[in-house]
């Protein structure tokens, strides 16, 4: 049925693979990286937990050279169109290496690490592999490799949110990650099968053309995009697909949650929208190709859903870390609102979002990580009267807190700004969206204020003045985090500049 | 009379169709994490039909290497969901999915 390739052709095929791997230089630098991880921790014999930390950081730190020198390659296929090189690629490495060293700087903080596992083992390296996976998926432009890469992120994040084996929540949070995230992925396999079927193509950019060409079943068409965007939303935490989220944010390691909900949440959002700026063919104008209720109504759908309940539910919770999970399902409708103006300002828009999430939502965490260090716990009640015991802590979490709001003067408003303001430049079709973003704002105001509220105007249940301060290098961390998340609300030029450099994808510009 | 008689890409898609269905429903249904999990192979291997039946009657070889790489997968995936059941049964004594449940507001 098939021909054995001859000589020459395999020949070529090598030179191919062989010219390609200049331009993948970030990702075996850090696949090294991953193994000489699990080579150290061998032989520290898992004893010396910081070394391990430390070399993480200063590997990580090491991959933004290489990165960096990417930035004077062109925009490129490599590997017969499984991967593709171009700025928008490049922002979202640097974003994924800056996350995984951000999930170290907390787990060295976290004491729970000291008591709760014997050795911290391979823990470092999974996050490293991590990182590598994240980084491979907003590079894919092949089904096999988005499907490839998502499934490296999720069997290491299930083995990482799981990672306290003797706590109960732990195993239980990795247990249910792992039962959604198989399903999530099994259904999105199915749909890309059925892609696969109407095109007979795998590349997503040549997926495109041949759905432009032969034109495509609606029906079959709106199946596939349903269950492709369950493996989607999973990843990014949207409304009907974010049952996981609570119970996994709850109980995985606190470093673990801020990773998930900022990296993966990212990786989630970089795989969407290159999915469906290239794979879907569009009109410059998104209702152009108008067929039954197709895919663009139904992103629709799912950021109104998930700004609402994300928002709404979150009131009643009494767990920080829970209610920071329901507070990141909302932040997920805000950014697909990015997504849904489906042009270069609308990805700006949601990059920048990414990067300004990325500091308010890491730091809170951080700060959580702090306190819990100290009391021993996440409720909000046992926040009551923290103010005065941590007033940097404090100080610290209620600027984050007012940064994921949306107020000035703070990263999180010039986020939100440009979202809308994307949304608006848009004429007046999406002017309810952007009403309902605003609103359910609001609405977020109540709860996040909240911890701010016990903090420093409730009194302690058990009132002692007993000073809780963390280290010097922790209050170091949060002041400088702090005083970032105010510095980038009033000077965010150089920030949204950054976006919109990188929002050019390869394949855009070739229709 | 005449399709039914030969086989061609109808029959292999609605073989998957079922198993997929059949999968969807184990997941949906079954308490089990196991069977859950068996559910799950089943979807897997639903869309491997497809891709092989695709790839036969379209030409090319991307769905097999596809199908090839999602067998791996699917392998890997069983390792690391096993290790985490048995550690669920460690501690909550039953891999009772709807049991498992400790954190609730």
């Amino acid at each position: 049925m098939f021909e054995l390739p001859s000589g020459a052709e395999i020949q070529s095929i090598i030179a191919i693979l062989k010219s390609g791997l200049g331009f993948f230089i970030p990702e075996i630098y850090l696949s090294i990286l991953f193994m000489g991880l699990i080579i150290l921790d061998l032989v520290l014999k898992g004893r010396k937990n910081a070394i391990l930390g430390w070399t993480t950081l200063l590997g990580l730190g090491g991959s933004f050279y290489f990165i960096a020198q990417q930035h004077a390659m062109q925009a490129r296929e490599l590997f017969f169109g499984m991967y593709v090189l171009d700025e928008y690629a490049i922002f979202f490495k640097y974003f994924f290496v800056a996350s995984g060293m951000f999930a170290v700087v907390a787990t060295l903080a976290d004491r729970k690490f000291e008591t709760e596992v014997k050795s911290i083992g391979e823990y470092y390296a999974l996050v490293v592999a991590m990182v590598i996976g994240m980084v491979m998926m907003a590079a894919a432009s092949d089904l096999l490799m988005i499907f490839l890469a998502m499934e490296l992120v999720s069997l290491t994040a299930y083995i990482l949110s799981g990672y306290f084996k003797r706590d109960a929540r732990s195993s239980e949070a990795a247990l249910k990650y792992l039962v959604y995230g198989a399903v999530s992925s099994g259904l999105m396999l199915y749909g890309f099968s059925l892609i696969y079927g109407m095109t007979a193509e795998t590349n997503i950019l040549k997926i495109s053309m041949a759905l432009a060409d032969h034109g495509y079943d609606p029906l079959v068409m709106i199946l596939a995009t349903l269950l492709i965007m369950a493996g989607f939303g999973y990843k990014i935490g949207a409304f009907p697909f974010h049952f996981w989220s609570p119970d996994v944010y709850e109980g995985a390691p606190t470093p673990i949650t801020a990773y998930l909900s900022v990296a993966s949440k990212a990786a989630g959002f970089a795989l969407l929208l290159r999915f469906f700026y290239i794979a879907v063919p569009h009109g410059f104008s998104p209702y152009e190709d108008i067929l039954g209720i197709d895919w663009l109504s139904l992103l629709v759908i799912m950021s109104v859903t998930s700004m609402i309940y994300g928002n709404v539910v979150a009131i009643w919770q009494k767990n920080v870390k829970r209610l920071l999970a329901y507070s990141s399902i909302a932040h997920a409708g805000y950014l697909l609102l990015g997504v849904i103006v489906m042009d270069e300002i609308g990805t700006q828009a949601v990059l920048f979002y990414l990067l300004s999430y990325f500091l308010m939502n890491y730091a809170a965490f951080y700060v959580v990580v702090l306190i819990s260090n100290r009391t021993g716990s996440e409720t909000l009640d046992d926040y009551r009267g923290l103010g005065s015991k941590m007033p940097l802590a404090g100080a610290a979490l209620t600027v984050f807190l007012i940064s994921l709001v949306g107020l000035p003067p703070t990263v999180g408003f010039i986020g939100k700004l440009m979202i809308f303001s994307a949304l608006l430049s848009k004429g007046s079709l999406y002017i309810w969206l952007a009403l309902i973003g605003v609103l359910t704002s609001v609405i977020s105001l109540y709860y996040y204020m909240l911890i701010p509220l016990n903090m420093f105007l409730r009194e302690s249940l058990e009132p002692n003045e007993k000073s809780l301060n963390p280290g010097f290098l922790a209050q170091l961390m949060m002041a400088v985090l702090m005083i970032l998340t105010i510095w980038f609300g009033l000077f965010f030029e150089p920030l949204s500049e950054f976006a919109r450099y990188s929002s050019s994808m390869f394949g855009l510009s070739l229709y | 009379m005449e399709q039914l008689t030969t086989i061609g890409i109808n029959h292999y898609l609605t073989i998957s169709a079922i198993l997929f269905s059949l999968g969807l429903y184990a997941v949906m249904t079954r308490k089990n994490a196991i069977v859950v999990l068996m559910g799950v192979e089943l979807i897997l291997n639903a869309a491997n039909i497809n891709f092989l039946a695709f790839s036969h009657y379209n030409g090319g070889m991307e769905g097999v290497m596809i199908s090839l790489f999602v067998i791996v997968l699917a392998a890997a995936e069983a390792a690391v969901a096993l290790a985490i059941i048995i550690n669920i049964y460690k501690i909550f004594k039953s891999v009772d999915v709807s049991s498992i449940d400790s954190m609730k507001e």
